[in-house]
C-alpha cells in the first residue's frame, strides 16, 4: 500500500499526461487514416487499426502498472540478464520467424505477433546504463568506451541480419548518452562530418572531384587563415591531412558501397531524396505522396476526417509508419507544430529529469529515452517531409502496432519509476 | 562532471526541429504547388500489364503465343446497388459467383480494383461494353492467355496461374498484385523475368469523386509498358510432335540434344496433356483433373523421374576403363565374374562387348578400375577406387545438376562409399558385394536428360555441354541475349572414346539395337533393360548420329516396355531420321510403333479399378 502511494506521488504526472495526450493523437490519426467516408465504421470496431489500437492501448495501461509495481532496483541489478536473454531471442527470431516481405523480425504466438526488435533498444539501454554506471567506469578510456560500443552494437546487428535496418538504425541514438558521460565531442562532430559528406557523396555522385576539390580548398584555407603562423608545424600539418585523406577516403567509399553494396531499391530510397524523379513509382512515389498530403494540409488542414491524400492507399503505410502525414493534411501546419511542440516538451523534459538524478544509472538511462524518441522523430518525420530516406520506424506513442507502442510504453515508465524514486531510497 | 553538455546536446536537438518546422512551413504555408493540385484531386496509379513473351522453336514456328482478352475488375467502393439478374445473364455468371467474388474485393480493399472475371474474348467483349454504363465499379483491363499453336510440349514449357500466396507475400518489391498471373512450372516459371517484361503505369488524377481527370503533371510520371522477351529455343517442333505420336500408349520420356552445342531438340513427357487445359477459365478444374491421373501427367519426367541406366552404363564404364588404362579396346576378360557367361564371343574384346552387351566383360572391368591406382598402377582398396570412380562419372553428369533451364531438375544417386557404409556397415563390404552397379543396376537414379546428355558426351568424344532449351532470349532471334552455358569435360582421351564408339556403331549394325537403324546414316547406340522392383522392366535406349559429327544425341525411355532394343530403339530411330532428314516416309513403321502399348503398373490398377 506504501509503495503505491509513494508511485502517485513521485511520479511526473506531466510527462504521463504528454504521453497521454500523443496517445490520443495518433489513436485519432490512425482512425482518419483507415476511415471510409462509404463506409464508416466506429473507432472502437476491431476490423480496422484504430480498434486494435484501442487494444494495444489497454495493454499498455497493464505494462505500465507492472512496470511501476516492479521494484526499480530490478532495472539495474537484472540489466545483464536481460540483455544476454534478449541477444538469444533475437539470433532466434531470425530462425524461427516467418519471411515477411523479406524481413524475419516478427515471432508468432497464435493471433499475437511481436517484433522482439522494437523491445531491444529498452533492454540494451539499461544494460549500457549499468555498465556506464559502474564503479571506476569511464567513457574517455577507450578500453571502457569499446566495451560500450559492443553493448550498443551486438543488438542493431542481429536486427539487421533479420533484415530490419529501420529499427536498427534508432541504436545510433545512444552516441548521444556517450557524448554526455564525457565521450570527447570530436566523435559526435566526426559523426556529423561524415553524415555531412555521404549526402554530399551522393548529391554529387557523378563528380566526386568537387567534393574532394573543396575539402583541399577547406584544408589549405584552414592551414592558412585558421592557424597561427606558429601553429603550422609538422604535426598539425600532419593531422590536417590525415584528416582530409580520411574524409577522401571515406567519399570514395560510400560512392563504392553505394555502388556495389546496396540493393538497387535501397539506392533508390536514397537516390530520391536528391532527386525524386529517379524512382517516380517506386521509393519517389512514397515520398511525393507523402509530401503533396503533408503540403496539401495548408495551414489549417483540411480538417478531421476531410483528408483524401491519406486515405486510399495513396500514401504507403499511412496509418505506421507514415501517421504523421495524416496529421499533416487534416491538422495543418497548425497541427504538426502542436505534435512536434508537444515531443519536444516531452524530450527535454526528459533531459531535465535525468540530469536531476542522482544516481548514475537512472541518469545515463533517461538520457537514453530522450535520444531514442529524439531519433524516431528525426527520421520519421524527416522521412515524412523528403529530408531523410524511406526507413521503416515508427513515429513514438502515434503510429498504429502493438509492438512499438508497448515497447516506447516500456522504455518511457521504467524512467519515470527509476525518477519516482529519486528522492527516496539512497 | 559534464553537466553543462546538456546544453550542445538541446541545442543540437532544438535546430533540428526548427529546420523540421521551416520545412513544413515551406510545404504547407509557402509552397502552392501541393495544394493546388492536392486539394481537388488525388493521384490513382494505374498499372498496364505488357504481353507476355512468346517462345518459337529452331524454325521460328511458334509454340508459345498469347490471345488478348479482357478480365473485368471492381473497385467495390464505387459499385452501386444493381440487378443482379440481369448482370448474371449478361456474363453468363450465377449469383453466388458474383456474391463471393464481391465479399473477396471487399476483404482485400474497398478501393482498390480486384479481379471479378477473368479473360472475356473480344466478341464477349464487345456484347457488354454498351451494358457495362449501368454497373458503376465494375471497369476492363486489356488482358490474354497462353495459346499454344504447336499444341505439344506441354510439360516442359509449363504453365502460368494466379500468383500463390506465399510468393504474392514473400515478394520483396511490390510487383505483382493479387491474382496477377505469373508462371508457376516450366519455362514459364524458369524465365518469368524475361517473359513477363515491364509493367507500365500511369499516374490519373481524379477529383473527390473518382472521376479521371487527365494524367498527373502531364504524363511526366507515366512509363509505358514494355512487352516480354521472346523466348528462342532449340525445339524442333516437327521430331517433338512426332515423339507425341510415337509414344502413344506408352509411359515415358524422350530428351534429343544437339550435341555441339547442348540445346535441346526434343523433351517429352509421357503421358503429357494438352498444354491449353492449364490456359484460361477452366485452370483449376483440369488441373485437379490431371492430377489425378495415375500416370502423372504433370511430372516433367525428362528432369525429374529416376530410373536405372541400365546397360547404357557400360559406355561409360568402358570410356573409364580405357581411360584408367585398366583395359585396352583388345582386352578379352572372360570368367570370374557372378554373371552368367552366355558365349565365349561375347567376352573377346571391347567391341563385341558391348556390341552384345557383355554382363560378365563389364563387372571385369569395373572391377579392375575400382582396385586399381591410375596414377601409379597400384592395388588400392575398393573404397578409395569406388571414390575415384565416383569422380569420374559426376564428370559424365552423374549424380551432379546438369544446369537446364528448367525447374525442379533432380540430381540424382549414384554408388557412393557413404551409401554403402550405410547399408552394410562401414568397409563391411567388397566389390562382389556390390558388382551389380557394372552393368547400371543397383544404387542408381538417372534421369533421362542425363542418359541423353551421355549420349551426348559419346557423340562429343569427351565433354557436354549445359543442356538448355532456350537459345537466346529477347524480340528478335538474331540479337537475343544467349543462355549462359559452359564445357564440361571428362578427362578422358578422346581416342578412347572412339573406341567406344565403334563398339555404339556395331550395337546398331548388327547387335542389340538394329530397331534404331536409318537407310544411309551411321548411327551409333547402346540399348539398356534397367530393373524395376514394381513390375515389368524399363526400356532404354540412348543413340547418336551420324557416327561423324554428330547432329542429335538422343535418349529414349519407355516405362514397363521390357527389353530396350525392342520399345525404345525403334522411336529413338524415328526421331533421329525426322531432324536429320526432315522426314521419315516410314509410315506403316510409324504405325506399328504407335500401336504397341505397354501398360503401366499404376495404369493397370487403375483399369481394373474401372
Amino acid at each position: 500500500m506504501a509503495r503505491e502511494i509513494d508511485i502517485k506521488k513521485g511520479l511526473d504526472w506531466t510527462t504521463v499526461w504528454i504521453y497521454i495526450i500523443l496517445l490520443i493523437i495518433g489513436l485519432l490519426n490512425i482512425y482518419a487514416a483507415v476511415y471510409n467516408v462509404d463506409n464508416p465504421k466506429p473507432i472502437y470496431s476491431l476490423d480496422h487499426n484504430a480498434g486494435k489500437q484501442i487494444m494495444f492501448m489497454g495493454l499498455a495501461f497493464v505494462i505500465i502498472m507492472i512496470t511501476l509495481f516492479i521494484d526499480y532496483k530490478v532495472y539495474d541489478t537484472f540489466a545483464y540478464i536481460f540483455y544476454a536473454v534478449w541477444i538469444l531471442i533475437l539470433i532466434l527470431t531470425i530462425f524461427i520467424a516467418p519471411e515477411i516481405k523479406g524481413s524475419r523480425s516478427w515471432l508468432r504466438f497464435g493471433g499475437f505477433q511481436f517484433q522482439p526488435a522494437e523491445l531491444a533498444k529498452t533492454i540494451t539501454l539499461l544494460a549500457l546504463a549499468k555498465y556506464l554506471s559502474t564503479q571506476g567506469v569511464i567513457v574517455s578510456k577507450f578500453i571502457h568506451l569499446i566495451k560500450a560500443c559492443l553493448i550498443i552494437f551486438i543488438p542493431p546487428a542481429i536486427i539487421v541480419l533479420q533484415n530490419e535496418t529501420g529499427s536498427a538504425l534508432a541504436f545510433a541514438a545512444f552516441i548521444i548518452i556517450l557524448y554526455r558521460e564525457g565521450l570527447s565531442g570530436v566523435f559526435p562532430a566526426m559523426f556529423l562530418t561524415f553524415v555531412a559528406l555521404f549526402v554530399l557523396a551522393l548529391v554529387f555522385e557523378d563528380q566526386l572531384w568537387i567534393i574532394i576539390l573543396g575539402l583541399a580548398l577547406l584544408a589549405v584555407l584552414f592551414w592558412y587563415l585558421f592557424l597561427k603562423r606558429y601553429d603550422r608545424n609538422r604535426q598539425n600539418l600532419q593531422r590536417v591531412v590525415g584528416l582530409f585523406v580520411l574524409f577522401t577516403g571515406f567519399v570514395l567509399a560510400v560512392d563504392f558501397a553505394f555502388n556495389n553494396v546496396f540493393a538497387p531499391h535501397q539506392q533508390n530510397r536514397i537516390r530520391v531524396l536528391v532527386n525524386p524523379d529517379v524512382d517516380p513509382l517506386g521509393a519517389g512515389w512514397n515520398i511525393s505522396q507523402s509530401k503533396l498530403a503533408i503540403g496539401s494540409g495548408g495551414l489549417l488542414g483540411k480538417g478531421y476526417l476531410q483528408g483524401t491524400q491519406t486515405k486510399f492507399n495513396f500514401v504507403p503505410e499511412q496509418s505506421t509508419d507514415f501517421i504523421f502525414c495524416t496529421v499533416g493534411e487534416e491538422w495543418g501546419f497548425v497541427g504538426v507544430f502542436v505534435v512536434i511542440a508537444l515531443y519536444f516538451i516531452l524530450i527535454t523534459r526528459i533531459f531535465n529529469l535525468a540530469e536531476k538524478q542522482k544516481f548514475k544509472f537512472a541518469r545515463i538511462y533517461g538520457y537514453g529515452v530522450a535520444s531514442v524518441l529524439f531519433f524516431h522523430l528525426l527520421i520519421n518525420i524527416g522521412m515524412t517531409i523528403g529530408l531523410i530516406p524511406i526507413i521503416g520506424i515508427p513515429l513514438p506513442f502515434m503510429s498504429y502496432g502493438g509492438s512499438s507502442l508497448l515497447s516506447f510504453t516500456i522504455l518511457l515508465f521504467i524512467f519515470l519509476k527509476l525518477d519516482a524514486h529519486r528522492s527516496y531510497k539512497v | 562532471m559534464f553537466e553543462n553538455r546538456k546544453f550542445p546536446i538541446l541545442i543540437f536537438i532544438y535546430t533540428i526541429g526548427a529546420i523540421y518546422l521551416l520545412r513544413l512551413f515551406y510545404l504547407q504555408v509557402l509552397d502552392k504547388d501541393y495544394r493546388s493540385i492536392g486539394a481537388l484531386n488525388s493521384v490513382r496509379k494505374e498499372i498496364s500489364i505488357p504481353l507476355r513473351g512468346q517462345i518459337y522453336d529452331r524454325y521460328d514456328q511458334l509454340i508459345v503465343a498469347n490471345e488478348e482478352v479482357y478480365d473485368m475488375y471492381v473497385i467495390p467502393q464505387k459499385v452501386q446497388p444493381f440487378d443482379t439478374l440481369s448482370f448474371c445473364n449478361l456474363f453468363k455468371i450465377d449469383k453466388s459467383y458474383v456474391d463471393s467474388m464481391l465479399v473477396l474485393a471487399r476483404d482485400y480493399s474497398e478501393v482498390r480494383a480486384s479481379l471479378f472475371l477473368r479473360q472475356l474474348s473480344k466478341q464477349e467483349y464487345s456484347g457488354v461494353i454498351d451494358a457495362m454504363i449501368q454497373y458503376p465499379g465494375f471497369h476492363f483491363e486489356q488482358s490474354f492467355y497462353r495459346t499454344y499453336p504447336g499444341n505439344s510440349l506441354a510439360n516442359a514449357l509449363g504453365y502460368i496461374g494466379e500468383i500463390p500466396k506465399r510468393k504474392y507475400e514473400e515478394q520483396e518489391e511490390e510487383y505483382y498484385r493479387k491474382g496477377d498471373y505469373i508462371g508457376l512450372s516450366g519455362l514459364e516459371q524458369y524465365y518469368e523475368l524475361e517473359l513477363r517484361g515491364t509493367r507500365g503505369s500511369r499516374l490519373v488524377l481524379m477529383n473527390s469523386k473518382g472521376e479521371d481527370k487527365g494524367s498527373y503533371h502531364e504524363g511526366r510520371y507515366d512509363t509505358a509498358s514494355v512487352i516480354g522477351n521472346n523466348l528462342y529455343t532449340y525445339i524442333d517442333l516437327g521430331v517433338q510432335q512426332l515423339a507425341d505420336s510415337l509414344f502413344r500408349g506408352k509411359v515415358g520420356a524422350v530428351v534429343a540434344i544437339e550435341p555441339s552445342t547442348g540445346g535441346i531438340i526434343a523433351i517429352g513427357s509421357y503421358p503429357t496433356y494438352d498444354p491449353a487445359l492449364l490456359s484460361g477459365r477452366e485452370f483449376s478444374k483440369n488441373y485437379r483433373e490431371l492430377e489425378k491421373h495415375p500416370d502423372l501427367p504433370l511430372n516433367n519426367r525428362p528432369v525429374s523421374a529416376f530410373y536405372r541406366p541400365g546397360s547404357t552404363f557400360k559406355l561409360v564404364q568402358g570410356a573409364i576403363g580405357l581411360g584408367d588404362g585398366v583395359i585396352t579396346p583388345g582386352t578379352s576378360l572372360s570368367g570370374n565374374s557372378k554373371f552368367s557367361t552366355h558365349s565365349g564371343g561375347e567376352t573377346a574384346n571391347l567391341y563385341v562387348a558391348i556390341q552384345k552387351s557383355s554382363n560378365p566383360y563389364f563387372d571385369n572391368v569395373l572391377r579392375r578400375i575400382v582396385h586399381n591406382d591410375p596414377q601409379t598402377g597400384r592395388a588400392i582398396p575398393v573404397s578409395e577406387g569406388l571414390r575415384k570412380w565416383n569422380e569420374q562419372i559426376i564428370n559424365f553428369g552423374f549424380g551432379r545438376k546438369l544446369g537446364i533451364d528448367l525447374p525442379n531438375e533432380t540430381t540424382g544417386i549414384i554408388p557412393t562409399v557413404e551409401r554403402y557404409d550405410r547399408i552394410y556397415g562401414k568397409d563391411q563390404w567388397r566389390y562382389s558385394t556390390i558388382y551389380s552397379i557394372s552393368i547400371g543396376e543397383g544404387e542408381y537414379g538417372v534421369n533421362v536428360l542425363k542418359l541423353a546428355n551421355m549420349a551426348a558426351v559419346f557423340a562429343n568424344r569427351g565433354y557436354w555441354i549445359t543442356p538448355h532449351l532456350v537459345k537466346n532470349t529477347g524480340l528478335d532471334p538474331a540479337h537475343g541475349k544467349a543462355t549462359p552455358t559452359e564445357i564440361h569435360k571428362t578427362n578422358i582421351d578422346i581416342r578412347h572414346f572412339e573406341e567406344v564408339v565403334k563398339g555404339m556403331e556395331l550395337v546398331v549394325q548388327s547387335g542389340t539395337g538394329r530397331a534404331s537403324q536409318i537407310k544411309g546414316v551411321e548411327v551409333c547406340g547402346k540399348t539398356g533393360t534397367s530393373q524395376n522392383a514394381k513390375g515389368k522392366d524399363h526400356a532404354i535406349f540412348i543413340a547418336f548420329a551420324p557416327k561423324h559429327n554428330p547432329k542429335i544425341a538422343v535418349a529414349v525411355v519407355v516405362e514397363n516396355g521390357g527389353y530396350g532394343g525392342r520399345a525404345s530403339a525403334p522411336i529413338a530411330g524415328m526421331l533421329m531420321e525426322k531432324f536429320l532428314k526432315g522426314s521419315h516416309n516410314r509410315e506403316a513403321h510409324k504405325e506399328a510403333i504407335m500401336n504397341t502399348r505397354y501398360t503401366t503398373v499404376a495404369g493397370r490398377s487403375q483399369t481394373q479399378v474401372q
